[in-house]
């Protein structure tokens, strides 16, 4: 064998992140000491990042299956059923540290790179949302980040064309110097025309397409897998940079080639580029793959084997074609002026051998670098609960009204038009519901069905109680989809958290992975996709542990999607589930009496499952005016939202023993809902809740210009939504 | 009415528009920028989008495909060429309309729904409006600031070719033009999107009515 031998250096093992251990293993694998070209293969294919080492154990537990999932994790992307020959693929996935240290180009690459996990299995992208925690707006970095994060989505799925129709954006200290990005992706595809990357066929040539190979986001994958210091800055030239214009080529070149018999695998390049696209599409078909290095076109010169395998850049997919069917491909990208090569050819070797110029520069057997991966159960330790906070011990230092107005121009509640007027959110034709409301609801194209989407977490119930934390994340994204009328099919998650060596953190991963298993489980809600993203600390400061939700639903019929505006004075409000004015860990309590403590509201699923079940089949009794979940803030939060939504007022009524108006106007108690029914159909609503067995009582009426209370304490719409649109735009300097 | 709707590599609303002419039922043919020769057409539409990446200019590489040299003979020759957006900045690239567009005041992407002036009934696209009319049609563009002369302007505003004209100027556009007509009145470019303004799913059918108008116009 003509491998180079290099010296290996227990400097160059520690730079590559590898443990002494995780090198033994490779010198085991291979029988000999890799070469540097085979120690870099390694260290990304084991980084955190790629072999999910430490988390894998625990993600077992998190329920994968049901009638309709197509695919499970493990594949680009997750994919389920949506009946009529359909079926929709999506994934959420973190960009965190490129978009701290680049915040445009790194949240713009986390767009592109979930496009290409959906497109790369035959769907069209139909929407993407964001899920974006920034540190507490008034720190010196917070603005740029905002402004740079935001711009970069908008910049790439803007110009690619694919709507970005929701998300949710909030603000704390404990992201100051790390700042979540997670971009989730939805695509549509004919059951029959789903694509996998699972390499078959020895003999089949194996090609490249897309942009070409530069020296850019070389080691990503490992950056992601380690903490940050205030020495992050540094790493700038780690953050590859993104052409969303070659990003729209590549996905009608792939999306037209797909409409052919030629493709038999296809991955996109993501992290740890060339690596893991061959050596997972290897894998996963139990075959081997030969790749002359050469051939791969580069945009720089001098560029070797290693950088070639290890550059992250962008815009870039590697495909399995059947033999014989190189010519249409070639002419397909060459249409879109894109570059298709065939760079090796599937073999039955079991391994991946690269040749540079004709000479063997690696040889790498496939099974065992996953099979043999390390598995981290990393030592976890668990926090004991916070101490539940009683609603009378919460003092009110302001008025209701005054309280409100608070609330609705505080960083977590105020309005994100400042962002999402960036996104374009209507192009394909599509959006049937506007960012703003519970979930986005984009309508599948040429039909009168639609799917719901959202993203939820609350990292201050996951920091106060993880398991809580965890069950309330995935029960909140569950609620947001019934809230328009769908029915909620399956979750892709983006768990986020600090480093895994720190046993507290881990404490926090396993618990909310806990409460998230339980919560999908109780609400046939699995999970099909997902991404862990580690390391998210800065100078041994962690973040809050940040499990972030990706929901999807299907609406059967579109006629009976409900809103957060009521279109009429007049209708009932009617309060569904059961209050009992739980303000520990509440945004009240935080934003009001300065406090962030307490533990968080308690999440009974069988509950939440049964009012979700009753709103759902409300809306498509076509009963409902309007309807909006109950979360951050409590009743009187959503019933602002909907009178700024509808632009008509609406008064409230507090029950007649309310011990404390406070905890009944703030309380974050989970499984509420509040909806409008007009006068008409409130026997009918009262009738199902009650034959439902759930608690459903009228606390007001809508009508007027103004809110109000018990009739008294009008604050008049025109001032909320001054306060309400007023704060981001003040924040930013820009309308 | 027979209608070509041209992709250019980076186009993104050409299927909306596509969608909203069918939609009215026009019969409607999609083209790709490299041909050099078009079948018989009533309408020509130049969709919305960010054709080559809005590299060097919006539109200006596109203004260069080879598709363009004869939808230009078509426009001369009576046609009727509706821009969309960046179609709009692709219009003005090759002269065909006067005037040419640059970041948005703001220096920010804008996507929201506008309300927006009728400002000439005279013309195959407006004809179905009312002259003063409001509408409300969604924007979505970064570089929608439509500039030129004063001369340039005047003129305009003296051979009533100002098609639309923003309510509430989102972009900073001389006049608070929205769109204008060629001089032969069969060319029109706007910035905002009457193809997402044709369902009322999708939230007002202002937009529809100028698709309509072409069918009635031009049979």
């Amino acid at each position: 064998m003509a491998i180079a031998a290099d010296e290996i250096t227990p400097e160059l093992i520690a730079e590559h992140g590898l443990a002494d251990a995780e090198y033994e293993r490779i010198v085991a694998i291979l029988g000999r000491a890799p070469n540097l070209l085979e120690l870099g293969i390694f260290s990304v294919m084991w980084s955190e990042h790629c072999s999910y080492k430490s988390s894998r154990h625990w993600l077992r537990r998190l329920p994968t299956e049901g009638p309709q999932v197509i695919c499970g994790p493990g594949e680009n992307a997750g994919v389920v059923d949506l009946g009529d020959g359909m079926a929709a693929v999506f994934k959420i996935e973190s960009h965190n540290h490129p978009s701290f240290i680049e915040p445009h180009q790194g949240a713009a690459t986390g767009v592109g790179g979930i496009l290409r996990d959906v497109f790369t299995m035959g769907a069209r992208p139909v929407a993407l949302l964001d899920s974006l925690r920034f540190g507490a707006p008034g720190h010196p970095k917070t603005r740029y980040l905002v402004d740079g994060v935001v711009a970069g989505i908008g910049g790439y799925g803007n110009c690619v064309g694919v709507p970005t129709v929701g998300g949710e954006t909030t603000f704390h200290g404990v992201y100051n110097g790390n700042v979540l990005v997670n971009a989730m992706c939805v695509g549509l595809v004919a059951r029959e025309q789903i694509f996998y990357a699972r390499a078959s066929g020895p003999g089949n040539p194996v090609v490249y397409v897309g942009a070409k190979t530069g020296r850019d986001g070389i080691h990503g994958a490992t950056m992601a897998s380690a903490e940050f210091s205030e020495a992050a800055e540094a790493r700038r030239p780690t953050v590859q940079a993104g052409d969303p214009f070659t990003e729209k080529l590549l996905l009608e070149a792939c999306l037209e080639l797909m409409r052919t018999d030629a493709i038999v695998a296809i991955q996109d390049m993501g992290a740890a580029g060339l690596t893991s696209s061959s050596f997972e599409m290897a894998a996963r078909g139990g075959v081997g793959i030969e790749m002359d290095l050469d051939r791969v076109p580069t945009r720089e010169t001098g560029m070797t084997p290693y950088e070639l395998m290890l550059s992250e850049s962008q815009e870039r997919m590697l495909l399995v074609l059947r033999q014989g069917a190189e010519g249409r491909a070639r002419a397909v990208f060459a249409k879109w002026d894109l570059e298709c090569v065939a760079v090796g050819r599937v073999t039955d070797s079991g391994a991946v051998v690269l040749r540079w110029h004709g000479e063997e520069v690696a040889r790498v057997p496939v099974a065992p670098i996953g099979r043999e991966a390390p598995l981290y159960e990393r030592p976890h330790e668990r926090r004991p609960a916070a101490v539940p906070i009683a609603a009378l011990d919460v003092a009110a230092p302001l008025a209701p009204g005054e309280a409100l107005r608070r609330l609705l121009g505080s960083p977590d509640l105020a309005s994100r038009r400042w962002i999402f007027e960036q996104y374009d959110h209507m192009v394909m034709g599509d959006t049937v519901q506007r960012p703003g409301g519970d979930a986005a609801v984009v309508r599948i194209h040429g039909s009168n069905r639609g799917l719901a989407l959202t993203t939820d977490c609350t990292p201050r119930y996951c920091a106060a109680d993880p398991v809580r934390g965890g069950m309330q994340a995935v029960a909140e994204a569950w609620r947001n989809l019934c809230a328009v009328g769908a029915r909620p099919l399956a979750v892709t998650d983006c768990l986020n958290f600090g480093s895994p060596e720190n046993p507290q953190v881990m404490g926090e991963f396993v618990g909310c992975i806990e409460g998230m298993a339980e919560a999908c489980r109780a609400l046939d809600f699995p999970v099909v996709s997902g991404n862990v993203s580690f390391y998210n600390e800065t100078d041994g400061q962690a973040i809050w542990p940040t499990p972030t939700v990706g929901g999807l639903g299907l609406l059967a019929d579109l006629d009976h999607m409900a809103t957060l505006a009521w279109r009429h004075g007049g209708l009932a409000l009617v309060l569904v589930g059961e209050t009992f004015g739980w303000l520990g860990c509440s945004l009240y309590l935080r934003e009001v009496c300065g406090r962030e403590e307490g533990a968080p509201p308690p999440v009974d699923l069988a509950t939440e499952r049964r009012h979700g079940e009753l709103v759902r089949s409300l809306c498509e009794a076509g009963l409902l005016e309007a309807c909006h979940d109950l979360s951050d803030g409590g009743l009187y939060v959503a019933l602002a939202e909907m009178a700024l939504a509808s632009g008509i007022g609406a008064d409230l009524r507090l029950p007649e023993a309310c011990d404390s108006p406070t905890a009944w106007l703030f309380g974050e108690d989970q499984g509420r809902y509040l909806l409008a029914v007009a006068p008409a159909r409130l026997a009918a609503v009262e009738a199902a809740a009650s034959r439902a067995g759930v608690l459903a009582r009228r606390v007001g009426t809508t009508g007027g210009a103004a809110l109000t209370l018990d009739g008294g304490d009008a604050i008049s719409l025109r001032e909320l939504a001054a306060i309400h649109e007023g704060w981001l735009p003040a924040l930013m300097g820009t309308p | 009415m027979r209608a070509g709707v041209i992709t250019f590599p980076g186009s993104n609303c050409d299927r909306d528009a596509a969608v909203a002419l069918a939609a009215c039922g026009a019969a409607v043919t999609s083209i790709w920028h490299a041909e050099t020769e078009l079948p018989r057409l009533d309408l020509i539409v130049l969709p919305g989008g960010f054709t080559y990446g809005d590299y060097l200019r919006c539109g200006a590489i596109a203004a260069r495909a080879p598709v363009m040299a004869e939808v230009a003979r078509r426009a001369e020759a009576g046609v009727a060429v509706l821009g969309i957006c960046n179609g709009f900045q692709i219009l003005a690239e090759i002269g065909l309309l006067p005037g040419a567009m640059i970041s948005n005041a703001g220096l920010k992407f804008v996507c929201r729904p506008v309300d927006l002036e009728v400002a000439t009934d005279a013309s195959p696209f407006t004809a179905g409006y009312a002259r003063g009319q409001a509408i409300r049609l969604p924007i979505a563009h970064h570089d929608g600031n439509y500039v030129c002369s004063e001369a340039e302007c005047r003129r305009l505003e003296d051979e009533d070719r100002v098609a639309f004209r923003y309510m509430d100027n989102p972009n900073g556009s001389t006049a608070r033009i929205a769109g204008v007509l060629g001089a032969g009145r069969n060319v029109l470019g706007m910035m905002p999107h009457p193809e997402r303004a044709a369902d009322p799913r999708l939230g007002g059918t202002d937009g529809r009515i100028l698709f309509q108008t072409l069918l009635e116009t031009l049979g």
